[in-house]
C-alpha cells in the first residue's frame, strides 16, 4: 500500500443522531499512520458511534469519512475491512470451538477455497509482526482471553496493516495481559499501523498512546497533541483530560476518583471484631471442573460479621467456583462449609439463602437475569413461590408489584415502570437491580463477584456505596474482584487466589498492593 | 445497547405490545390468517374452482348450520387438550413435537380398556379410570425424551419426533394383535356402547368432553401465569442458567414440563374416543397434534386467544371435509391453509421485528 501522505482516516463534521441522543455531534478528526490515538471519554461520550460508523456497523447522518485521502462510504464490516480498517471489540467475538488458524480463515468469500498454506504464511508474518507465539491449530476456546485478543488483532489485520481500531481492549485482561498488549500496540506502532484506542482508563492512554483527544456528549471537547503530550507529566496529563471530561460538574471530585482509581483511595478499616465467631466459615473446601474451568484446592477461609473480605486475583484462578460453592450453587467435592456454626456443606441454593447468604453473579445477563421478562419477576428470582408473594400456589402479582415499586424507589432503579423488561434496561440499572436482589433485609453473607465489572463510573460508586452500606449493617461481606483499586478501597482483609488455591490472606494495609501483586502471579506465598 | 436489544426474543417483545399497542397485537394475529386466506384462495383459482363459493360454503357448513357447528364444536375437545398441553411445555421452553404420539397410544389403550371396564363398572368410574389412564400413558410417552433432555441435554426437537413415530407404529401394534376385536373384519378394538360414551349436552353431539377441554386451557393458561409452578417454568424456558443460579430444580421442571404437556395431549386421545368413536381403528391418525403447534404460536402461547383460533380452524376443517364432497376440493387444502398461515406468520413477525428495529435505532 502507498502512502501518500501520514493520514489515515480524516473524518469531517460527522454528525449520527439517535432517537432522543445526538451520538456524534459535528466530530472532526484526524488518525495518523505510526501513532497510538487515545479517545477517551465517558460512558455515552459517543465513543462506541464514532467506532461503529469506522468498522462499518453505523452509518453517519452527515458529514465523511476520508481513507487515505478519499472520501469513502462504510456501508458494512466488510467494507471497512476492504479499506484497511480492522477493529477489535471489547468482547471476544471469535468461535471457540473452532482453531485459531480456522477462525482467521473466515473472513474470506464463500467462494473461495480454504487456503491453508496461504493463510499460515500470512499467520506467521503476523505472528513475527505482534511478536506473539500462538498455536494456528489449538481451538480458540482454549486460549487465555489476552491470546483470544491477539488474535483478533490478528483477524483485524488479516487483510492488511492499515489502521487498527481497540475498544476498551484492557477492560477483560489481567496486568500481565494489558502489559503484552501494550508492546503489540507499540510493535504496530513502529511499523507505520494508525492505532485508534477507546478507553476510560486515563493511565493507560498517558502511558501507552501519542494524542488523546477527548469526546464529551458526542462532541470532541479537546485534543492533546503529541508534542505537549511529551512535555507534560502524568498528573497534568490527568488534571487537564478530567477537566475537558467533566468541564467541572457537581460530582466531579469523587468521578474522578472513581475514574483514576485513584491513588491514595480511602482505606477502609475493619468495623468487625475479629474476635467474635465468624459467619460464614469455609474449610478444607475442593471442587472438581470441566475442562478449561480452574477447580479449588483446599480453601480455608472466615468471614465476620461486618467485615468485607476482599479476593484479588488474575482471571481465572478459581474465583468462580469459589463464590458458587458459597452460594450453594456448586457441590463441593471435599471439605466444609459452615455457617453461624452450623454444617451447611450440604444445602442447596433455596435452603443457604433463607438463611441470609445471597450471591451477586458477574455474568449479569448470562445468568443473574432473565432478560425477556419484567424487573419485579427479576426482582424476585430467587424467591419464587415462597411467602408472602406467594399464597398457597398462587402468585400475588400485586404484592409483587408494589414490592418492585418500592424496591425502584429505594435504589433509585431507572426503569419506566416495574413491569418493563429488564433486558431494556441499562447494564447499570441492571446492576442496581440485582443489588437490590441481593442485599435486602434479611441478608447476613454476601458475595459479590466482580460488582462493577463494565459499568460507568457513576453506578461504579453506586455499587461500591451498596457494598459499604452493606457491611455497615452488618453483613458479612465477600468481594471477588480483578480490579486491585476496588478492594483496596473496599475490604478489610484480601485474600490472593492463584490456581484454585488461596495463597494468601493479608490486611489493607499500605504497602498491601505489592504483596498482592507478588502472591497474584505466584511469585511469592503468604 | 445494540447488544442488549439483541436480547429479547419476538416472543417476548409481543408479550409487551399486547399490554401496550392491543390493535399491533391484534393485527399481528389476524394478518396472517388474512394473508393464508387469500393466498390459499389464488391456489383455489387455479385449481379451477371459486374461492368465495368454496370459503362461504366452508362458513355455512362450519359455522352456520347448527349441525355443522356442533361437529366442529366437537372437534375442538381433543384439538384444545393438545394445545393446551402445548402452551405448557412451549413456555417452559421445550419444543414437545410428540403430542401425536402421546395422543394415539393414549387413545388406543383408552379404546382397548373402556369396553372392558363399563359392564363392570359404574359409568363415572370408568371415566375417572380412563381419563387416569391416559393422562398416565401420555406423560410416560413423555419421560424417555425428558430424561434425555433434563440429563444430557439432548434436543427435544428430535427425540420427541421420535417417539411420535415409534408412538404411532406401536399403537397400531396394539390395535392389530393384543386388541383386535375378531368380530369385525378391519383391524379395530371393541366398541363402547353408545350410552356409555361421554355425556351429551343439550341432546346435541356435542359431549362433556369439550367443556373439559375448555377448562383444562384455561386451566393451564392460570397455571402459567399465576402461580409458582407457571413461573418456574417460565423461567427454565427463558434462561436455564438463571433458573440454576435461581436455585431452581431444572431436571425436575424439565420432567414436568413434558409429563404435564403428555398427559394433556393424552386426555386428548381419551376425550375423542369416549365422547365421538368408541373405538379406535388401526391406521387411524388424524394428526392434530402438529396442526395445533401454528395455532398456538398465532396465539403467543395465550389460553383465551388460542380457543378462539382453535375454533376458528374447527370451522376451516369442519367446513372443509363437506367442501371436499361437494366442491371437490381435496380435504387436504386445510393443511395447505396451515402451511400457508405459518409462513405468513413467520414472515409477519419477521416484517414486525424489522420495523421495530428501524423505528428505534
Amino acid at each position: 500500500m502507498t502512502r501518500k501522505s501520514n493520514l489515515a482516516i480524516e473524518l469531517e463534521n460527522i454528525s449520527k443522531a439517535f432517537p432522543g441522543v445526538l451520538a456524534s455531534d459535528d466530530v472532526s478528526l484526524q488518525f495518523r499512520y505510526g501513532e497510538i490515538h487515545a479517545l477517551l471519554g465517558e460512558n455515552g461520550a459517543g465513543k462506541s458511534t464514532l467506532i461503529s460508523m469506522l468498522s462499518g456497523l453505523l452509518q453517519p447522518d452527515r458529514g465523511q469519512i476520508f481513507v487515505n485521502g478519499e472520501a469513502v462510504a462504510l456501508h458494512s464490516p466488510r467494507e471497512s475491512l476492504d479499506q484497511g480498517i480492522g477493529t477489535v471489540f471489547q468482547h471476544v467475538l471469535l468461535v471457540p470451538t473452532l482453531s485459531v488458524i480456522e477462525n482467521l480463515m473466515l473472513g474470506g468469500g464463500w467462494r473461495q477455497r480454504f487456503d491453508r498454506a496461504a493463510s499460515l504464511k500470512r499467520f506467521e508474518e503476523l505472528s513475527d509482526l505482534l511478536a506473539v507465539a500462538i498455536g494456528p491449530d489449538v481451538a480458540v476456546g482454549e486460549l487465555s482471553l489476552g491470546q483470544q485478543q491477539q488474535v483478533e488483532i490478528m483477524r483485524a489485520l488479516w487483510r492488511g496493516e492499515g489502521v487498527l481500531i481497540l475498544d476498551e481492549p484492557t477492560s477483560m485482561l489481567t496486568q500481565q495481559g494489558v502489559h503484552e498488549l501494550s508492546q503489540v500496540m507499540r510493535r504496530l506502532r513502529e511499523n507505520r499501523v494508525a492505532l485508534i484506542f477507546v478507553t476510560h482508563k486515563l493511565r493507560e492512554a498517558y502511558n501507552l498512546c501519542d494524542r488523546i483527544s477527548v469526546l464529551r456528549l458526542g462532541r470532541v471537547v479537546g485534543s492533546i497533541a503529541p508534542e505537549r503530550l511529551l512535555g507534560m507529566n502524568e498528573q497534568e496529563t490527568i488534571d487537564e483530560v478530567i477537566s475537558m471530561m467533566f468541564a467541572r460538574e457537581e460530582g466531579h471530585d469523587r468521578d474522578a476518583e472513581v475514574l483514576l482509581a485513584s491513588g491514595s483511595p480511602k482505606r477502609r478499616r475493619t468495623a468487625a471484631d475479629p474476635s467474635t465467631p465468624a459467619v460464614l466459615s469455609v474449610s478444607n473446601v475442593a471442587t472438581t471442573g470441566r475442562a478449561g474451568e480452574c477447580p479449588l484446592r483446599d480453601i480455608n477461609l472466615d468471614v465476620h460479621a461486618g467485615e468485607v473480605l476482599g479476593i484479588a486475583g488474575i482471571d481465572g484462578n478459581g474465583q468462580k467456583h469459589l463464590a458458587e460453592v458459597i452460594a450453594g450453587q456448586r457441590p463441593v467435592s471435599s471439605g466444609m462449609i459452615r455457617h453461624n456454626d452450623i454444617d451447611i456443606t450440604g444445602q442447596k441454593v433455596p435452603a443457604r439463602r433463607r438463611l441470609g447468604i445471597n450471591y451477586l453473579t458477574d455474568e449479569r445477563l448470562g445468568e443473574g437475569t432473565v432478560t425477556t421478562h419484567s424487573v419485579a419477576t427479576n426482582l424476585i428470582l430467587k424467591a419464587i413461590g415462597e411467602a408472602p408473594h406467594w399464597r398457597w400456589w398462587l402468585t400475588r402479582w400485586g404484592s409483587i408489584h408494589a414490592e418492585a415499586r418500592r424496591i425502584i424507589r429505594d435504589h433509585d432503579i431507572r426503569t419506566p415502570s416495574e413491569t418493563t423488561l429488564i433486558g431494556r434496561l441499562s447494564g447499570g440499572n441492571i446492576q442496581k437491580t440485582l443489588l437490590a436482589r441481593e442485599t435486602s433485609v434479611g441478608v447476613n453473607v454476601a458475595i459479590f463477584n466482580k460488582p462493577t465489572h463494565g459499568l460507568d463510573m457513576q453506578n461504579t460508586r453506586f455499587a461500591r456505596d451498596r457494598i459499604r452500606d452493606g457491611a455497615i449493617r452488618g453483613i458479612a461481606t465477600i468481594v471477588i474482584s480483578t480490579e486491585l483499586d476496588e478492594l483496596i478501597e473496599l475490604c478489610d482483609r484480601i485474600g490472593v487466589m492463584y490456581q484454585g488455591r488461596l495463597v494468601g490472606v493479608i490486611d489493607n494495609d499500605e504497602g498491601a498492593e505489592k504483596k498482592i501483586g507478588l502472591l497474584m502471579t505466584g511469585a511469592a506465598t503468604a | 445497547m445494540i447488544r442488549e436489544r439483541e436480547n429479547h426474543t419476538p416472543l417476548a417483545e409481543a408479550r409487551d405490545n399486547i399490554v401496550g399497542e392491543g390493535a399491533m397485537a391484534a393485527a399481528r394475529i389476524m394478518l396472517p390468517i388474512l394473508l393464508a386466506l387469500i393466498v390459499g384462495g389464488l391456489i383455489l383459482i387455479a385449481l379451477g374452482k371459486n374461492p368465495i363459493e368454496y370459503y362461504w360454503y366452508v362458513i355455512r357448513r362450519g359455522l352456520l348450520s347448527p349441525t355443522g357447528f356442533q361437529a366442529t364444536i366437537v372437534r375442538m375437545a381433543p384439538l384444545l387438550f393438545i394445545a393446551a398441553g402445548l402452551i405448557v411445555s412451549f413456555r417452559a421452553g421445550i419444543w414437545n413435537l410428540g403430542t401425536d404420539g402421546q395422543f394415539l397410544l393414549a387413545a388406543a389403550i383408552v379404546a382397548a380398556l373402556s369396553p372392558v371396564l363399563s359392564p363392570i363398572m359404574p359409568i363415572w368410574l370408568v371415566f375417572v379410570v380412563c381419563f387416569s389412564v391416559a393422562a398416565a400413558v401420555g406423560a410416560g410417552w413423555a419421560l424417555i425424551p425428558a430424561f434425555l433432555k433434563a440429563n444430557y441435554g439432548i434436543n427435544e426437537i428430535i427425540t420427541t419426533l421420535m417417539m411420535t413415530f415409534l408412538g404411532i407404529s406401536f399403537a397400531n401394534v396394539l390395535i392389530k394383535i393384543p386388541f383386535n376385536d375378531p368380530s369385525t373384519t378391519v383391524p379395530q378394538t371393541a366398541t363402547l356402547a353408545v350410552e356409555d360414551r361421554l355425556p351429551r349436552l343439550f341432546d346435541t353431539p356435542v359431549h362433556i368432553g369439550v367443556v373439559l377441554a375448555v377448562v383444562a386451557v384455561i386451566g393451564v393458561h392460570v397455571m402459567m401465569t399465576r402461580t409458582s409452578l407457571g413461573l418456574k417454568l417460565q423461567i427454565v424456558g427463558a434462561n436455564p442458567r438463571a433458573a440454576i443460579h435461581a436455585g431452581l430444580k431444572v431436571p425436575l421442571l424439565t420432567y414436568a414440563a413434558f409429563c404435564i404437556s403428555g398427559a394433556l395431549a393424552g386426555l386428548g386421545g381419551a376425550v375423542e374416543i369416549l365422547g365421538v368413536w368408541g373405538t379406535m381403528r388401526a391406521d387411524w391418525n388424524p394428526a392434530y397434534g402438529l396442526l395445533v403447534v401454528p395455532l398456538v404460536f398465532l396465539a403467543r402461547f395465550h389460553g383465551i386467544g388460542s380457543i378462539a383460533i382453535v375454533l376458528f380452524f374447527a370451522i376451516l376443517m369442519i367446513g372443509g371435509e363437506s367442501a371436499s364432497r361437494r366442491l371437490g376440493v381435496p380435504q387436504s387444502y386445510t393443511l395447505v391453509l396451515v402451511a400457508l398461515l405459518l409462513i405468513f406468520m413467520a414472515l409477519v413477525e419477521f416484517l414486525d421485528h424489522r420495523w421495530r428495529r428501524m423505528k428505534t435505532s
